[in-house]
C-alpha cells in the first residue's frame, strides 16, 4: 500500500510496529507486521522490551507514517500515553498511533481521548487492521 | 566556501543537528523527490569523507549483532555514530519488514548515534537506489562513522563497494569449503574478513580457509584484507574488528587510495545519475513522441530491429529522424 505524496508520486507507507513493556508476547506483532508487509508497506519492526522513548525516537529516525503498538502485559494505561506525551514533546503529535493486545473497554475509550487513534482487540481481522492503518495513514500524510 | 547562512533551511537544520530535518531528508531522497536535490547539492561541500564502512554477507550471520557491538565501542571512545541497514523490499506487494533495528539496544537519549532502516526497493546489489546519498548526509550532519548493513548478501551483491571507503564481509562456520572462497563476487570486495559466531565449531577452519585466500590474492591495492574472528553471544574480537577496519582506513589515507578510490565512486555516481536521467528521458520520449512511437512501432512490426532503433535514439530536444 502506497500513499500519494504532493508530488502526487505513490510512495509507500512507513509504519513502526513495536512491543513497548515488559511482556514477551509477540506473536500478534508480528503476525500485523507480515500482513502490513503484504499490503506493501515498509513495516520498521522495533520487537520487544521497548520504552516509550525508545519507540519516539525510531518513530522520529525512521520518519514513519504511522506507529502500531502491541502491548499484552496490562500497562497500557501507563506506557501508552507515554509514548502520546512524547510524540508531543518532540513536535510529532500528526503521526497517528494505533494500539492492540487486551485492552479493556473503558481503558480503551480513555486511551481514545488521549489520542490513540485506533485500538484492536482480540478479536480484530487482520483486514480491518491493514485498512484501518492505511486510511490513518492517508489522513496524516 | 558556503556559509551556513546560504545554505537552504532544511541542510542548515541537518548540519545544526536537527535529527527530524535529517530523517525526513533521507525520506525525501528515497522517495526520488525532487525536493531532496537543494538538499544534497548545498551539503556536498560539507562532507568530510568521514570512514563509510560496508557491513556485507549472507543473511543470518550476525550483521546487525556485530554493528550493535562496534556502535557501543565506538561510542565508549567518544566517537558518534550512523547507521544505515538495509532489508529487501518484497517483489510481490513492494512492502517490506525492516527488522534490523531489533538488534540495536537502548541509546535512547544518546545524540551521538542515528539508526536508519531502508528498504532495497527494487534495488539489485544489496543496497536500495538511495543508500549513497543518505550516507552523505549522515556524513554532512557530523556523524565520525557511518556504517551502511547491507541486504543479507548472494554471491553477487557487491553493489556496496560503490558506497563504502571500507567493506567488511562476515561469514560464519561452514558455510562451505575453502573452493567458495576461490568464486568471484563477495569474496573480492572485501577489506576486512569478520568470521562471526566464533563460539560455535568449525570457526578456526573458516579462518584457515580465508587465510589461505588471502594469501592466493592478488594484491593491486597493496592492502591485504585481514581475518578477524568474533562472537556476539558472549562478545570478543569487536575491537579487533574495529582495529582491522581503522586499519584500513588510515591505509587509505597512507597509501594515497582514498582519493583514487573516492574518485572511481563519484565518476560511478555522475555515469548513474546520467543513466537515471536519460532513461527516465527516453521512456518519457518511447511514450509520449510520435516520432519515437513510430520507431517503436516499426520495431514491433519487425521492420527495425531493436539494436538499430536504440542507435537512432538521443535524449533530450534532439530527436532521431
Amino acid at each position: 500500500m502506497t500513499k500519494t505524496t504532493a508530488g502526487s508520486k505513490a510512495v509507500p507507507i512507513r509504519v513502526l510496529i513495536a512491543k513497548p513493556g515488559l511482556d514477551g508476547h509477540d506473536r500478534g506483532a508480528k503476525v500485523v507486521a507480515r500482513a502490513l508487509r503484504d499490503a506493501g508497506m515498509e513495516v520498521i519492526y522495533a520487537g520487544l522490551r521497548q520504552t516509550p522513548e525508545e519507540i519516539v525516537r525510531a518513530a522520529l529516525e525512521e520518519d514513519v507514517d504511522l506507529i502500531g503498538l502491541s502491548i499484552l502485559s496490562g500497562a497500557h494505561m501507563a506506557l501508552i500515553p507515554r509514548v502520546l506525551t512524547l510524540l508531543k514533546k518532540n513536535k510529532a503529535a500528526s503521526i497517528p498511533v494505533f494500539a492492540g493486545g487486551i485492552i479493556p473497554d473503558e481503558d480503551a475509550r480513555r486511551l481514545r481521548t488521549a489520542g490513540v487513534r485506533a485500538i484492536f482487540g482480540p478479536g480484530a481481522t487482520l483486514e480491518e487492521i491493514v485498512s484501518t492503518a492505511q486510511k490513518l495513514a492517508r489522513s496524516a500524510a | 566556501m558556503t556559509g551556513a547562512r546560504q545554505l537552504p533551511s532544511v541542510a542548515r537544520a541537518i548540519v545544526a543537528g536537527d535529527r527530524r530535518a535529517l530523517a525526513r531528508a533521507i525520506t525525501l531522497i528515497e522517495n526520488g523527490d525532487a525536493s531532496a536535490a537543494p538538499i544534497l547539492k548545498a551539503l556536498f561541500p560539507r562532507t568530510r569523507q568521514v570512514p563509510i564502512v560496508g557491513v556485507a554477507g549472507p543473511l543470518g550471520v550476525g550483521k546487525s549483532s556485530l554493528l550493535n557491538l562496534l556502535v557501543g565501542h565506538l561510542r565508549a571512545r567518544g566517537r558518534t555514530v550512523a547507521v544505515v541497514a538495509v532489508d529487501p523490499s518484497s517483489p510481490f506487494s513492494g512492502g517490506s519488514v525492516l527488522g534490523d533495528r531489533i538488534r540495536f539496544e537502548g541509546r535512547a537519549d544518546d545524540p551521538g548515534v542515528f539508526f536508519r532502516s531502508m528498504a532495497s526497493r527494487g534495488a539489485a546489489g544489496g543496497v536500495a537506489a538511495a543508500t549513497l546519498e543518505a550516507a552523505r548526509l549522515l556524513d554532512a550532519a557530523g556523524f565520525d562513522v557511518v556504517f551502511v548493513e547491507t541486504v543479507g548478501s548472494g554471491q553477487v551483491d557487491v553493489a556496496i563497494r560503490e558506497i563504502a571507503s571500507t567493506r567488511v564481509v562476515v561469514l560464519v562456520p561452514h558455510l562451505g569449503d575453502e573452493v567458495q572462497t576461490l568464486k568471484a563476487g563477495l569474496f573480492e570486495i572485501a577489506d576486512v574478513f569478520c568470521v562471526n559466531k566464533t563460539d560455535l565449531p568449525g570457526a578456526e577452519h573458516a579462518q584457515r580457509d580465508l587465510a589461505d585466500l588471502v594469501a592466493m590474492g592478488p594484491e593491486s591495492s597493496g592492502w591485504k584484507p585481514k581475518i578477524v574472528g568474533t562472537s556476539t553471544t558472549a562478545p570478543s574480537g569487536i575491537s579487533d574488528l574495529w582495529d582491522a577496519i581503522d586499519a584500513h582506513e588510515a591505509f587509505l589515507d597512507t597509501s594515497g587510495t582514498r582519493r583514487a578510490g573516492e574518485r572511481h565512486r563519484l565518476a560511478m555516481e555522475i555515469v548513474g545519475l546520467v543513466r537515471d536521467r536519460v532513461g527516465r528521458e527516453l521512456t518519457d520520449q518511447l511514450e509520449h513522441d510520435p516520432d519515437l512511437r513510430r520507431l517503436l512501432d516499426q520495431v514491433v512490426a519487425r521492420d527495425l530491429d531493436p539494436r538499430t532503433a536504440a542507435e537512432r535514439l538521443r535524449p533530450g530536444p534532439h530527436r532521431s529522424s
